[in-house]
Formats: C-alpha cells, sequence, structure tokens
C-alpha cells in the first residue's frame, strides 16, 4: 500500500501528462476511431447481461439503499461505542473519586502514616487502582506509579495521561485516568484506573463495525443483485410479450404475477390498453364487414336499375324516373355511409372539442314539437313531459341526433297493436346525478332476447323489415350516448318499447338554496349601510 | 350572379362550373387555393364557393386571409370531413355556410342564391315582409293575407318568416331545419314537409292560388304568381 502522500504525489504528477496526451486525440475525435472502438466492440457481447443489470432502476435503488444503510450502521455503531466509553468512564472516574474521598478520611483519621500503609497495602493487590503518594516536593512515599508525565502531580483534579507501572514497563507506557488530591501539609495523593479496559472495548466496536459494514454490503450486493435479477426478468418478459403483440399476436396478453405490485398495475393497464385497442380493431373490423355486406348489396341494386333503365327504358319519361330513383338510392347510401363514419368515430371516443353545458329541456321539447305533426299524421300522439332546465354537458347536434333517431323509431315502430294507446312519451327528468331521458311507445316492443342485440349495427328485427330504415339509428344513440359518459337501457313499456338514455347532469348551483334565499342574504350582508353601486 | 369555385377536383370543378352557368350564373374556377385567394381578392364575385381541403392554401386559411383584408364575399364551404365540430369550425373561420360532401346540387344552388341576395340585402332587415296580398309583421307577429288575420304558431310564424325573406328564393329542407330550427343534423325523415304542408293549409286554403310552392327535388318557396 502506498501512502495517501505518494498517491498525491504520483496523481498529480500523472494527470498533466495523461491530459496532453488525450488532449490532441479529442480534437481528432470529430473522425471516427475504428481501432479504439473495435478493441471494446469485442466485449460488450460477453459484458451485456452487466451493464444491463447497472443500468436497472433496482441495481441504483439497491445501491442507494446500500449506502445509506452503511451510513446508519456507521452512525449507530459510532454512537453506542461512544456512549459505551462515556459510560465506563463515568464508572471509573466514580471508582476514583470514591477511592479518594475514602483515603482523604483515612488521612485526616490517622494522619500520613496511616495513609501510606493503606496505600501499600492495596497497591500490592491484584488488578489494583493506581497510588502514589508524595512529598510536597515530589518524592514518591509510597504507591505503585513508577513513572508520570512531568507536571502531573502540580495539576490538581482529574486528567488522562500516560503511565508505567515499573520501571520495566518504562517502554510501553499504559493510559490511566487519574486524580491528584492536595493532601494537608503539601503532601499530594494520585489515585487513578488504568484505561485498558476502555481501550480494548473500543477495539472490540471498530471490529464489530467493520464486520458488519462488510456484511452490510455483501448482503445488499446479493440483494440487490436477486431483486434487479428478478425485476430485469420479469420486464423483459413484458418486453417480450409486447414484441411478440407487435408481431401480430394481438391476443397476447401481460402476465399477472398477482402481487399487485407497480409491475402487476402496471401490466394490468396494459393489458386494458391492449384490451380497448383490441375492441375498437373489432369495431372497425366490424364496420370494414358492414360495408362489405350491407353497402354492397343496395350497390348493387343501384348499379342493376341503372342498368335495367339504360336497357328497357323506352321514352325519355322512363329515363328519368329511372334516374331519379338512381339518385334516391344513392341518397340513401350516402346517408347510411354517414351514420356508420359517424357511429364509428363515436366509437373511436373523439368528442371534438365542442362540448358544452346544453340545456337538455330544451332540446327535448323543441324535438317533440318538431315531431308532433309527424306523429299527428301517423296516428299516433306525442306526449313531452320534461322537467324544466335540465343541464347536461355535451354536444347539441349529437344529442339531438340520438333523440331523433328515437322519436324516429317510435313513430315508425310504436304503433299498437289494436287500437289501443297510441301515445307516444318523450319524458325527461334529474334521477339523483343523472338525468333520464326516456322515449316510450305503446307498440310491440322488443323481445327480452333481443334488445341486447338492437344495439348493434345494422341489426334489424324481422318485425321491421318492411319499414324503411338500416338499422343504425339505436346504434348511432347508443354511440352518442357512451360518448357522453351515459347509459342507454331497452325496457318494456308494457305494452311497448321504452328507451331510457342516462345521462351526467350538470350540477345546478342554484338548487343548493331555495331563490328567496340569496335575495334575502344581500342584505345582511351590507351592514355597514355603504352604498352600494 | 358572379360565382367562384376554389375546387381541386377536376371533375366535381367541372360539373359546377357546368351546372351553375346552366342556370344563368358566372362561375369561374380556381384549382388550388392561392390562386382562389388571388381570383377572390381582385375579382369582384358575389359568392365564393369553397373546398375546405385544398392544396397549397387550405379553404379555411383561404376564407380567413380574405376576412382579414375586409374582404366579406360571402363565402360557402365544402367539406368531405363529417367531424361533428367541423362546421363550427368553419364557420369560426369566417364561412357564411356550410356544406358537406356529398351534396344535391340543388341545396348548393339555394343556398348559394340565398348568399348572394342577402349581400344585396339592405344592413337593417324590414319589420314587415310582404309577398302579394300576404304581409307578415315581425315587430307585431301578425300575419294577414287580403286583410285576413292568420293564426299561427310561434314556430309556424318562424316558418313563414323565414320563407318569405327569401321570397322568389328555393328553400331546402335542409336549410329549414337549420334555420327554422337550429338543428344541423339528419333526421331522415320528411318531417319539414309535415310542418310547411301544416302551414300551407293555414296560408293557402281557402284562398284563390297558392303561396307556398314546392320545387320538386329541391324544396320550397314562397313567390306570388298572381303577378
Amino acid at each position: 500500500m502506498t501512502s495517501p502522500a505518494d498517491a498525491k504525489a504520483f496523481s498529480s504528477e500523472a494527470s498533466p501528462g495523461s491530459r496532453e496526451e488525450t488532449a490532441p486525440k479529442q480534437e481528432l475525435g470529430a473522425l471516427p476511431r475504428f481501432d479504439g472502438t473495435r478493441s471494446g466492440a469485442g466485449r460488450p457481447k460477453r459484458q451485456r447481461l452487466l451493464p444491463t443489470l447497472f443500468r436497472t432502476t433496482a441495481f441504483k435503488l439497491a445501491a442507494a439503499y446500500l449506502v445509506i444503510f452503511s451510513i446508519f450502521a456507521v452512525l449507530v455503531l459510532g454512537y453506542v461505542a461512544w456512549n459505551a466509553q462515556r459510560l465506563l468512564t463515568d464508572q471509573i472516574r466514580s471508582t476514583i473519586d470514591a477511592e479518594i474521598q475514602g483515603l482523604a478520611e483515612q488521612q485526616r483519621q490517622g494522619g500520613i502514616r496511616r495513609l501510606v500503609n493503606i496505600i501499600e497495602r492495596r497497591s500490592r493487590g491484584p488488578g489494583a487502582s493506581l497510588y502514589l503518594v508524595t512529598t510536597p516536593l515530589g518524592e514518591r512515599i509510597a504507591g505503585n506509579v513508577e513513572a508520570l508525565p512531568p507536571g502531573t502531580l502540580d495539576r490538581p483534579g482529574e486528567s488522562e495521561i500516560e503511565y508505567a507501572r515499573s520501571s520495566e514497563a518504562l517502554d510501553t507506557p499504559s493510559r490511566a485516568l487519574v486524580r491528584v488530591f492536595m493532601l494537608p501539609a503539601g503532601f499530594r495523593l494520585l489515585v487513578g484506573r488504568d484505561l485498558e479496559e476502555r481501550e480494548r472495548l473500543g477495539i472490540v466496536i471498530r471490529r464489530a463495525a467493520g464486520w458488519s459494514l462488510a456484511l452490510v454490503f455483501v448482503l445488499g450486493c446479493f440483494a440487490s443483485w436477486y431483486v434487479a435479477r428478478r425485476v430485469l426478468k420479469r420486464i423483459d418478459g413484458m418486453s417480450e410479450t409486447a414484441h411478440g403483440i407487435m408481431e401480430g399476436d394481438l391476443k397476447g396478453r401481460l402476465a399477472i404475477s398477482g402481487t399487485g405490485d407497480e409491475l402487476d398495475r402496471l401490466a394490468l393497464n396494459l393489458n386494458a390498453m391492449l384490451d380497448r385497442i383490441g375492441e375498437l380493431m373489432a369495431g372497425m373490423q366490424q364496420v370494414t364487414d358492414n360495408i362489405a355486406h350491407d353497402l354492397k348489396t343496395p350497390l348493387t341494386r343501384l348499379r342493376n336499375k341503372a342498368e335495367e333503365a339504360l336497357r328497357s327504358a323506352k321514352s325519355p319519361d322512363e329515363l328519368r324516373a329511372a334516374l331519379d330513383g338512381s339518385i334516391e338510392a344513392a341518397d340513401n347510401l350516402i346517408r347510411v355511409f354517414n351514420a356508420l363514419l359517424m357511429i364509428a368515430r363515436l366509437e373511436g371516443g373523439r368528442a371534438g372539442d365542442n362540448m358544452a353545458e346544453l340545456d337538455l329541456s330544451e332540446i327535448v321539447s323543441g324535438l317533440a314539437e318538431l315531431y308532433e305533426p309527424l306523429a299527428d299524421e301517423a296516428g299516433l300522439a306525442l306526449a313531452c313531459k320534461v322537467e324544466p332546465a335540465l343541464k347536461i354537458q355535451g354536444n347539441r347536434e349529437l344529442i339531438g341526433q340520438a333523440l331523433n333517431n328515437l322519436i324516429d323509431n317510435a313513430l315508425k315502430y310504436g304503433a299498437p297493436e289494436q287500437g289501443g294507446d297510441g301515445t307516444v312519451t318523450v319524458a325527461a327528468h334529474l334521477q339523483g346525478d343523472q338525468v333520464e331521458l326516456s322515449v316510450a311507445d305503446h307498440g310491440p316492443g322488443i323481445p327480452q332476447a333481443d334488445r341486447g342485440r338492437v344495439l348493434d349495427r345494422f341489426v334489424r328485427l324481422d318485425a321491421s323489415r318492411s319499414k324503411p330504415g338500416f338499422g343504425l339509428g339505436l346504434s348511432l344513440a347508443a354511440g352518442v350516448v357512451r360518448l357522453h359518459g351515459g347509459q342507454i337501457r331497452l325496457e318494456d313499456n308494457a305494452p311497448g318499447l321504452r328507451v331510457v338514455i342516462a345521462l351526467p347532469a350538470v350540477p345546478k348551483p342554484v338548487e343548493t338554496r331555495p331563490p328567496s334565499e340569496p335575495a334575502a342574504s344581500t342584505a345582511p350582508s351590507n351592514p355597514a349601510g355603504l352604498p352600494t353601486v | 350572379m358572379r360565382l367562384l369555385i376554389v375546387e381541386d377536383d377536376a371533375e366535381a370543378a367541372a360539373y359546377l362550373t357546368k351546372a351553375f352557368r346552366e342556370v344563368g350564373h358566372v362561375a369561374d374556377h380556381a384549382a388550388d387555393g392561392l390562386v382562389g385567394y388571388a381570383m377572390a381578392e381582385g375579382g369582384g364575385y358575389d359568392v365564393l364557393v369553397v373546398d375546405r381541403m385544398l392544396p397549397r392554401l387550405d379553404g379555411l386559411s383561404l376564407i380567413r386571409s380574405l376576412r382579414e383584408q375586409k374582404d366579406d364575399t360571402p363565402a360557402l364551404i365544402l367539406s368531405a370531413l363529417a367531424q361533428v365540430d367541423d362546421r363550427v369550425k368553419g364557420l369560426r373561420a369566417g364561412g357564411d355556410d356550410y356544406l358537406p360532401k356529398p351534396y344535391a346540387f340543388s341545396e348548393l344552388l339555394a343556398r348559394v342564391e340565398v348568399l348572394s341576395r342577402r349581400r344585396g340585402a339592405p344592413a337593417a332587415e324590414p319589420t314587415v315582409y310582404r309577398v302579394g296580398e300576404l304581409v307578415l309583421d315581425r315587430l307585431a307577429h301578425r300575419v294577414t293575407r287580403e286583410g285576413q288575420e292568420i293564426v299561427l304558431q310561434p314556430r309556424e310564424f318562424r316558418l313563414l318568416e323565414y320563407l318569405m325573406k327569401h321570397a322568389g328564393q328555393v328553400v331546402t329542407r335542409t336549410m329549414l331545419l337549420e334555420n327554422v330550427w337550429d338543428y344541423h343534423f339528419d333526421p331522415q325523415t320528411n318531417v319539414i314537409d309535415v310542418h310547411v304542408s301544416r302551414l300551407r293549409a293555414k296560408v293557402d286554403k281557402g284562398f284563390e292560388h297558392a303561396m307556398i310552392h314546392t320545387i320538386r327535388g329541391a324544396g320550397y318557396m314562397v313567390r306570388d304568381i298572381a303577378r
């Protein structure tokens, strides 16, 4: 081992040299240095696991903990050592004090001779304290101390000194805590105790500290390696699964260990995300299938009609009629297309930024009014039971379109079977923190088994096939409702169908206190009678 | 009426120019946004028909730039985007009307004609609309024909008001739905027809000739054919 001074000298000598050497290299650094990189390039393959391990969060955390715990261990051991030493010193000190007091007492009773006798007797005992009685001039009268630092006896009171018990031990002095006491007539008494015990304790504690630090370090290294390996393994597993999913295994999901830790939660969230993406993909797939099937059919029909007209129309009028029919068919197709796109967009969950606070009551009664003549013409009555000022957060056009579809359906399919009550009821009211909007008819209704199905695209029940429509109205309404964070459900109106839409209500600030109260409370709020502007 | 059609699809542009010329309008064509902007700036057009997605300068920016130059030539936006907030964005950019693609030419024509007429109209709306013997007083909320009062529901009044405001012009069903009811969605039914026929029953019944006419394949028009 080199001494610190040597090391310092070495490094201060070495660094300027090395700097001089590296400086020109760095200037060349703009050009790729193949020789240097290649020599290192062979190694990474073998070393790949280790650098990865060093770069993991688990490893960094473990290292940080290791350092912190080591500092703690040092602090705790240091405190224990310091405390133990202090306790021991206190004990020694009180022993000395007691002895001095006892000896002083003896001297007072029996004079210096008696004191000398006692001391001579005591100093011979095994494990004896240190004693020394001297004349006022410092000549030794009795005691078991051979050598003392000069001047010790001139300072009354306590001190820590080096001493020797006998002349042979002069080369290896021991430490002791001593107290000098001035006896009457200038005699001096020194009592002390060897500190070997205390020193030995210090060594024991230091050794323990060293060992425990080593242990903490070794265990910490092991623990961090283990934890990092475990976490690394799981994350590598996740990466692998993700890779698999990217390569087309869309059914693949991340493994859940079941411990509910952060990684589990991450995996759960990622799985939920994958599920959602899967749903959207399935939705898209369904749209494509729908387009393939439900739009191809009318397109073929349109094409055939045009061809037929071209071939067999005799007069310009017939041709014109055929063309009119074609345009109408095309318009219908466009409608279907628009509705499909809108549903797909709604399911994609993009509301746009034009969600605003709406007065649902106004929309509902407005639409009821719009449809009232149509209901009248269909031989039905349209009743509107709407609570005033129901507020929701939403898009007016979308909500209008959804409700429009429901009313349109009710008027189309809600005619009672034989002379029953032909009222279609549009209602809206507050139900808890939701606004419930319903359209109810007394038609044949929808059988329980079909209620979930009719919300899907292009589903038309056999009973409705004779009426115009594409089977998109309800799915569009459902999409709108979902986008607004609400629920749609189909209920039995006994007889008939009731479609209920529940949308989150915007809480009314006025409702918290009666309308008369604010007016009353404004008066006392101005007690000073100051003029208000 | 002088029209500028800014549309990058050559076929659609050719179809529109031809169709507008056939009904007696002057229609010019610009194939991209920058050319369209240059032509619109000094062209003195009555109405601009602007496609939303154009090369070099998109339709909304074109209109916005014109508005910044204090040019308030009425502009109708055509758009293939069917997003819900698309119309709002179009109108916010300074467009006066908005028509999603695909559209019927009759719808486009009716809207363009209403826009061009609006330009020449005085700033203040008259308080009384008069079509032949049919008189609608907007302040008194009163409708008379040949001096006889016709009692109308509030919505019927607004329907007639809109039709009379654009007397002599074709008004489509969608225009009625948008302007009288303020709904911008597709009701998929003949709901407007029913309202018009109710109004017609009150306005035209018992009189010699009809005021409210159905224009086949397009919409409705209020016109006094007695003169």
